[in-house]
Order: structure tokens, then C-alpha cells, then sequence
């Protein structure tokens, strides 16, 4: 049996009151790329802050090729991973090449300036987005080319394992059709292991070789993607066919 | 016994949660001081926020000094010539501005321009996962955000405050001349002869620690800022008024440390 590259392991998180995930259980292997699908407020992105080693679980192992994820150095930890955010989180005091070469710019990677910019151009190719961007602040760039250029953060220190948190929030069909096309081959051709979180479900078909289900804090169904529409589970169907009349209740 | 309960309970409540965060300050503090001894040094930061602390507040600050100790020189001058000492405006508007009034005044102004700002801006990248994403790039936002910001308004304040002594004398010295007759060479003379040089290094001692103290509230109540855009403005809020009330405080305990016999 393959060592799974990111295993969660029964962990629970609670913020006070408020149990949001009881006992996850879940394998990522490598080169895999997994969707985790479920309502607003099941716990998602807490996960997926857990896996990053932003937020602490109360309780369970994150394992990250079978160890740990708070093992050894921070710096080694975080260098295997590449992470766009839902709103983009692009740094506004700096202008779209020096948020792709962030990493390049500083610490352990940094590369002469002249040498960073040319790789955050390419990067910024590979997005789809031409080199006139590049001298561009944040604020003057459209939602879809703040993706992108996020896209391009992630991808520009080539990391082992990329976190997708809700990548198509906000953007025009067309547009979220583009970004998702955009993470398939992204994530194919640098054979990196994917894990993205969202409730679109156009994203959930194009990015996923293998879904779960989040519901009431644990996983309530997981599998290949084209095993989806025949799971039988009556949460899973009532989601991916976007019912209101189901198990699981509309007002939560 | 209920009714005393009742009556005791939100004091204790407060009392606790003013400790508390007395110590979540304290903590964040010594942090802040480790990673300043320990690389990475994050060089191009520190000369930005040099330049945003210190240079963008200079007019702030000489506004504020030029019309402080102008008024000054017209208080003195009105009180001293109650007993014939209007002599003594010239060396009271030195020492008035040097040891007391530049440092608190100059500290209070950047703390409402610049506690204030580096709390919103902190705050909004927290509240935009901006801060997480530093995280993910392998970048302490301690070391990148913080440390930088504490840094340049520790050094640029008793630069900002010594400019902000010379305006504010040059302003009683301005209004001594033109409104109140006195001789200009000898309100000068009298200025110099009278200040000694710790009057001075005091005031820019003070400087420095409300420097310190100003970007710490602003960092502090930044990264721990509310969700949204209301704990934004109360991240704000709250950092200039913990920045002035603890500039005030520290301007007593550092007066009575330096000028007690």
C-alpha cells in the first residue's frame, strides 16, 4: 500500500462551542487531486487552515508523507506548499510580479531581482495573463485576473502540494470555466498533489480525480469522481443536484 | 450575598480580562523584541516604513511644535510679567518644548497618524488573509510586519522630535520678536545658555520610547483585529487610544525616573 502524501486522522476543531469538524478521516496520494465539496459553515476551510498548520487541531494527526506536519523546520514545511486563497489575499503595497516572486524575492529562495521578475513573468504567462500586468498594483486587476495571479503565487516556487480554497468565488461562469481548466493543467503537468475546497460543483467535475464530502463535521462520502452521481448517499445527492427539499437541512 | 455577587462580579470580570490582556501585550512585546535580535532582517521594509513613519510626519510634527511653542512664549510671557520676569521666556520655552512638550506632543500626533494606520492597514490584511498568505510563503509576519514598523518609529521619533524642538523654539522665538518686543540676539543667547544638554537627550529618550510603544499598540491591536470592516475600525481605535494613553503614562514614570531627586 502507497503512503498516502496527506492523511488527516480523526481530527476534531471546535471554536468554543461550535464543534466544526468531529473526527475527519481522509487520504490524499500523491499526484492526486481530491475536491472536498459540502454547505457554507461545515468546516472547509478550517481543514484546510489545519492541514497549512494555520490553525491547530484539538484533536487527530495531519500527516504529511507519514509525519507530521509540525515536524521539523516551518520553513522546509511550508516550502512544499503552494496555496491560493478564496479573495486572492495579494499583497496591495506590492505590484503583481512582486506578489508572484514573493518567495524569490526573500529567505531561503531568493533569486537576483532581475531573475525573479523574468520567472514571475513566466508565471504570469502560464495564467494567461501578459507581461504588461506584471508592473500592475492588485487594486487596478479584475476579480478573474486576481485569481490568476494568485494562481501564479502558488505556482511559482513549484510546490509539491497546492491548497485551491475556493477558487472560483465571485467570477462569471466563463470565467470560472477558465480557472478551472487553468488548475487541471496546472496540477497534471506538475504532477503536484491538489487539494481544493469549494461548492461549485462546474469545479468539482473539472478539477477532481477523487471527492469528499464534508457534512456535520465529519466526511459523509468520499470517492472518484465519476463514482459521484451514483453514490446512492441521499447528502451527497441532494448537494450535487443543488435541492432544496433533503437531509440536509436548507437553514442551518 | 446574590446582591454583592452581582454587584462584584463585573468588576472581577474586568479586572481579569484587563490582565489578560495586559499579558497578551507583554507576550507580544518580548516576541516582538526576539525577532528583532534574530534574522531574518527584512532591510527594505524597515527603509520603507523609515520613510512613512519618519519623513511623511514631519509636517504633522513641525505644525504641531511651531504653534505649541508659540503659545507658549505668550503664556510665559503674560505669567512672568506678573513679577517682572519676562526674561525667562526664552529659556522656559527651550526647556518647556525639549523636555515635555516635543516628545508628548510629537508622540501623541504620530500615534493618532501613524498607530492608527498601521492598525488598519494590519487589520485589513488580516481580515483579507493576507497574513495567512505571508504564512504560506514561508514569511513570519512577526519579523516581516512587525518588527520592521516598531523598529523605524523607534528610531524615527527622536529625529522627528529633535526637528519638532527646534521648530517649536523657533516658534516662541518668532512670536518673542514680532508680538512681544524682545531682542532677538538675546532671546537666542538666553535659549542656548540656559538648556543643558541632558534637557535635550531626556526629550529624545522619551522620543524613543513612544516610538516603540506607538507602532507596538498599532501592530498589536492590528494582527489582532476583529473580523469584518467594524473590527477593523475597532483594531483602530483602540490602538490609538492604548498608543496615547500609553505614552502619557510612560512620559510620567520616565519624568519622574529622570528628574526626581
Amino acid at each position: 500500500m502507497t503512503q498516502p502524501r496527506i492523511e488527516f486522522r480523526n481530527v476534531s476543531k471546535s471554536f468554543g462551542r461550535n464543534h466544526v469538524l468531529r473526527g475527519i478521516d481522509l487520504s490524499i496520494n500523491k499526484g492526486e487531486s481530491m475536491v472536498i465539496i459540502g454547505g457554507s459553515g461545515t468546516g472547509k476551510s478550517v481543514l484546510l487552515k489545519c492541514a497549512l498548520g494555520l490553525l491547530n487541531p484539538d484533536e487527530g494527526q495531519i500527516l504529511i508523507d507519514g509525519r507530521p506536519g509540525s515536524e521539523g523546520s516551518r520553513d522546509a514545511f511550508f516550502a512544499r506548499f503552494g496555496m491560493l486563497f478564496q479573495g486572492g489575499a495579494l499583497f496591495d503595497s506590492m505590484t503583481v510580479w512582486q506578489n508572484v516572486a514573493f518567495r524569490l524575492l526573500r529567505g531561503k529562495l531568493k533569486r537576483p531581482r532581475d531573475e525573479a521578475r523574468a520567472i514571475a513573468i513566466e508565471k504570469l504567462r502560464r495564467v494567461g495573463l501578459k507581461e504588461w500586468v506584471a508592473d500592475l498594483y492588485p487594486a487596478e486587476l479584475s476579480g478573474g485576473m486576481q485569481k490568476r495571479v494568485g494562481l501564479a503565487r502558488a505556482i511559482a516556487a513549484e510546490p509539491e502540494i497546492i491548497f485551491f480554497d475556493e477558487p472560483t468565488t465571485g467570477l462569471d461562469p466563463i470565467m470560472s470555466g477558465v480557472i478551472n481548466q487553468l488548475i487541471r493543467d496546472i496540477v497534471t503537468e506538475m504532477g503536484a498533489t491538489a487539494m481544493t475546497i469549494t461548492h461549485d460543483m462546474s469545479s468539482v467535475r473539472a478539477i477532481a480525480d477523487y471527492v469528499a464530502m464534508i457534512h456535520d463535521g465529519k466526511v459523509r462520502w468520499s470517492g472518484p469522481v465519476e463514482n459521484m452521481d451514483e453514490s446512492g448517499d441521499p447528502y451527497l445527492d441532494q448537494f450535487i443536484n443543488a435541492r432544496a427539499e433533503g437531509p440536509i437541512e436548507a437553514v442551518r | 450575598m446574590t446582591l454583592v455577587s452581582a454587584l462584584l462580579a463585573p468588576i472581577g470580570h474586568s479586572t481579569l480580562s484587563m490582565l489578560a490582556a495586559v499579558g497578551r501585550i507583554a507576550i507580544f512585546m518580548a516576541r516582538t523584541l526576539s525577532h528583532m535580535l534574530r534574522p531574518p532582517f527584512y532591510g527594505r521594509e524597515l527603509l520603507r516604513q523609515l520613510l512613512y513613519i519618519g519623513y511623511f510626519s514631519l509636517p504633522v510634527v513641525g505644525l504641531t511644535a511651531v504653534f505649541t511653542g508659540a503659545a507658549l512664549a505668550l503664556q510665559i510671557f503674560e505669567g512672568g510679567s506678573r513679577f517682572n520676569a519676562e526674561s525667562v521666556v526664552p529659556s522656559i520655552v527651550a526647556i518647556g518644548m525639549v523636555r515635555e512638550l516635543g516628545p508628548v506632543l510629537g508622540g501623541l500626533m504620530v500615534a493618532g497618524r501613524v498607530a492608527s494606520s498601521i492598525a488598519a492597514e494590519l487589520g485589513t490584511m488580516k481580515v483579507t488573509e493576507q497574513i495567512d498568505a505571508l504564512v504560506t510563503l514561508s514569511t513570519n509576519p512577526m519579523k516581516y510586519l512587525a518588527v520592521p514598523r516598531v523598529l523605524a518609529a523607534t528610531l524615527a521619533m527622536p529625529v522627528l522630535v529633535a526637528v519638532g524642538d527646534a521648530i517649536g523654539i523657533m516658534g516662541g522665538w518668532l512670536v518673542g520678536i514680532t508680538k512681544l518686543g524682545l531682542n532677538s540676539a538675546a532671546y537666542m543667547q538666553n535659549t542656548v545658555d540656559f538648556l543643558v544638554s541632558w534637557d535635550v537627550t531626556s526629550g529624545l529618550i522619551k522620543a524613543a520610547v513612544f516610538g516603540f510603544l506607538l507602532a507596538l499598540m498599532g501592530c498589536y491591536h492590528g494582527i489582532n483585529s476583529g473580523r469584518g470592516a467594524q473590527g477593523v475600525g475597532k483594531a483602530t481605535t483602540n490602538a490609538v487610544v492604548s498608543a496615547s494613553v500609553l505614552i502619557l503614562t510612560a512620559n510620567y514614570i520616565l519624568t519622574t525616573l529622570f528628574f526626581s531627586t
